[in-house]
């Protein structure tokens, strides 16, 4: 039998139970198209988050307080005492490392900005003039913090877009004071909008001098030391560097931990990729529910065309054109279906796009793919028995069936 | 026994001492008995007797739709007892043609699709299909229906159809179980003249039928009972 002809009949066969065939059409669509909008969302996320990361800056290696807990327990540590906390001079002490193209010392608190009987909460951010460089700031108006002595806290603040907006409205502000906690402090600048971070908002921040938010909180040590290596290819130079010089300081102790930017994103990559698949596999069990209702389906079509069948034998029909009719028809409702459900899961995800713009919200190619092949597959393999028992058919006793 | 048609030359079909027996449970139905039979190329037979005597059984042998439990078949000199259910299959194909009582046309399909259907079946090539599917329907009196699917056609039409459908192959036995059955005397001889026409024409004609007046116009009776031969009686010319 010519392959053209072998579509022709099964298609025929389809088109003529419409509503068995829309049935199984619609539940392989279904399967899919979870598929492809769940997996939108799934990598969604995942270069949401990526994106927002790599917005904190280039090339950047983090120095936290305290041993990393994922470092494994050491029982060097174990015994010693309560691990220094990170200071400014740890921090200038950094200058010396030749992977190091500039750093900035880190240290948060929650505090009270008023201005003009209006008062708010925010996080106060202390840090120095290189901040701005590290984390790519723009200003939106006036300056950024003096190029000063480190230890010198000088009462100015940098106002994020947020507070600007709530406290001063259309008002002037730089030049104007405002009152953090108890002190009074000079707004020198107003940083451009820098939309959504992760954790920390630059726009609801205020950024003060490092000396004045430690004088603020009353406190001696750093919530973060952000240091910036000279280039990409430098990264873990910078990191050996900054380690060898913090050990020193600390009495040979390695009681910090230094990430880089690399790292994290690489683990926040394989989690939500991970996170992705499972979701994938979760929506691929649709397309299982799918091809079981494909199965009883051509079930249902192999007994109400059992004369048929009988019908085809006595034609001379080779047990091998009934089964290869069978599955074709199987195939062709799997392929409908997948089609069917890869255009829904685009529109699906392009209405998630629309809905949250931020939000890039692209199916990957490796789940479409995975999710059509599978239609396919499913199709195939459930519709199998069906096709078989078809094949296996008495001619006689097929025939004896009222048409 | 009666004669082939042509004396000396083996015959179309050969049945030697063909066994069929139905097991239904614990009870065995012998549906056929020690059945020898030689069917000569061309030749006109009616097999008559009473219901439920082996003539169906009979039929569905010759056209390889199911296989003895003993004896041999022998098909245009080869033995196809012993053929692969793929080996039947194609020689149902080329040599075999089935007209039904109950028609057997495919509901959605048109009456040339219907006709053209064998020939799908056997990979033959569109152009040459539609060709031998205007001879089919010219033969049979339905050029002017040619589109119509069996719900828009009469009873004879249908069978008319299904006659197109065995003979479009040109097989050499067209094997009929009660063509007449389920139509009215009129239709019914209008269909068994068609039928005859082809015979005249060199087809190996056999009908299994009830009505003995339409036994009684083929050349060769074969009387079944119980499963046995019990006649077979050449019409004096
Ligand atoms: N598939 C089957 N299973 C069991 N018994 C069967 C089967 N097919 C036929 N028989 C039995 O074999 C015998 C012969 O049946 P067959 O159909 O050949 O009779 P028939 O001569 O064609 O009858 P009718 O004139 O009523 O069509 C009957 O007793 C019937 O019950
Ligand atoms: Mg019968």
């Amino acid at each position: 039998m010519r392959g053209v002809d072998l579509l022709g009949l099964a298609s025929g066969a389809a088109v003529g139970s419409p509503l068995r065939t829309a049935l199984s059409v619609l539940a392989m669509a279904i399967g899919v198209a979870a598929v492809v909008v769940l997996t939108a969302l799934g990598d969604g996320a995942r270069r949401y988050v990526l994106d927002r990361f790599a917005s904190l800056g280039s090339n950047l290696v983090i120095v936290l307080p305290g041993r990393s807990s994922t470092g494994g327990f050491n029982p060097a540590n174990a015994i010693t005492s309560t691990p220094r906390d990170l200071s400014v001079l740890d921090a200038a002490a950094l200058r010396r490392a030749p992977a190091v193209l500039r750093l900035a010392p880190l240290s948060v608190g929650t505090s009270e900005i008023s201005y003009g009987g209006r008062l708010r909460e925010t996080v106060v951010a202390g840090t120095t003039a290189e901040f701005m460089a590290l984390r790519r700031f723009a200003l939106a108006e006036g300056r950024f913090l003096p190029e000063s002595d480190w230890s010198r806290a000088t009462p100015v603040a940098v106002l994020g877009a947020t507070i600007r907006a709530e406290l001063f409205g259309n008002r002037e502000v730089v030049g104007e004071l405002v009152r953090i906690g108890d002190r009074r402090v000079r707004v020198v600048g107003v940083l451009a909008p820098v939309g959504q971070g992760l954790g920390m908002n630059p726009d609801e921040n205020v950024i003060v001098p490092v000396a004045l938010a430690q004088a603020m909180f009353n406190t001696n040590t750093l919530f973060r030391i952000m240091v910036e290596a000279r280039d990409r290819s430098r990264i873990e130079d910078a990191k050996q560097q900054v380690l060898e010089i913090l050990r020193a300081r600390h009495g040979g102790e390695e009681d910090m931990t230094v990430i880089t930017q690399d790292a994290v994103l690489a683990t926040f990559d394989r989690l939500l990729t991970a996170l992705t698949g499972a979701v994938a596999a979760i929506a691929a069990i649709s397309l299982a529910v799918a091809g079981i209702l494909i199965m009883n389906v051509m079930l249902v079509a192999v007994s109400q065309r059992t004369a048929e069948i009988g019908l085809l034998k006595a034609l001379g029909a080779d047990p091998k054109v009934i089964l290869g009719l069978f599955l074709t028809e199987a195939a062709m409702l799997a392929v409908a279906g997948a089609v069917l459900g890869y255009l829904l899961g685009q529109v699906g995800a392009f209405g998630l796009r629309l809905a949250f713009p931020v939000f890039p919200a692209f199916a990957p190619g490796w789940a479409v793919l995975a999710a059509i092949t599978t239609a396919l597959v499913t199709g195939l393999l459930f519709g199998l028995a069906p096709a078989r028992h078809a094949a296996r058919l008495d001619a006689v006793i097929a025939l004896g069936r009222r048409p | 026994m009666a004669e082939s048609a042509e004396p000396g030359a083996a015959p179309l079909i050969a049945l030697r001492a063909i066994e069929r027996t139905f097991r239904l449970g614990e009870d065995k139905v012998a549906a056929l008995t020690g059945v020898s039979l030689d069917i000569g190329a061309g030749e006109y037979l009616a097999v008559v007797g009473p219901s439920g005597s082996g003539k169906s059984t009979l039929l569905n042998l010759l056209g390889l739709l199911d296989r003895p439990d003993a004896g041999h078949y022998l098909f245009e000199g080869r033995d196809v007892t012993t053929l692969s259910v793929h080996e039947q299959a194609a020689v149902r194909s080329r040599r075999i043609g089935f007209v039904f009582q109950s028609f057997h046309l495919v509901p959605r399909l048109t009456a040339a699709e219907n006709i053209a259907l064998p020939m799908v079946l056997a990979g033959i090539a569109p152009a040459d299909r539609a060709r031998r599917v205007g001879e089919a329907l010219a033969a049979v009196a339905l050029t002017d229906r040619a589109g119509h699917r069996p719900d828009q056609l009469s009873g004879g039409q249908r069978q008319r159809v299904a006659i197109a459908r065995a003979t479009v192959m040109q097989p050499a036995v067209l094997l009929a179980d009660e063509p007449t059955g389920n139509l009215d005397r009129t239709t019914g001889e209008g269909v068994i003249g068609l039928l005859e026409s082809l015979n005249r024409l060199g087809m190996t004609l056999i009908v299994v039928t009830h009505d003995a007046a339409l036994a009684a116009r083929a050349r060769r009776q074969v009387s079944v009972s119980d499963g046995r031969i019990v006649g077979d009686r050449i019409r004096a010319a």
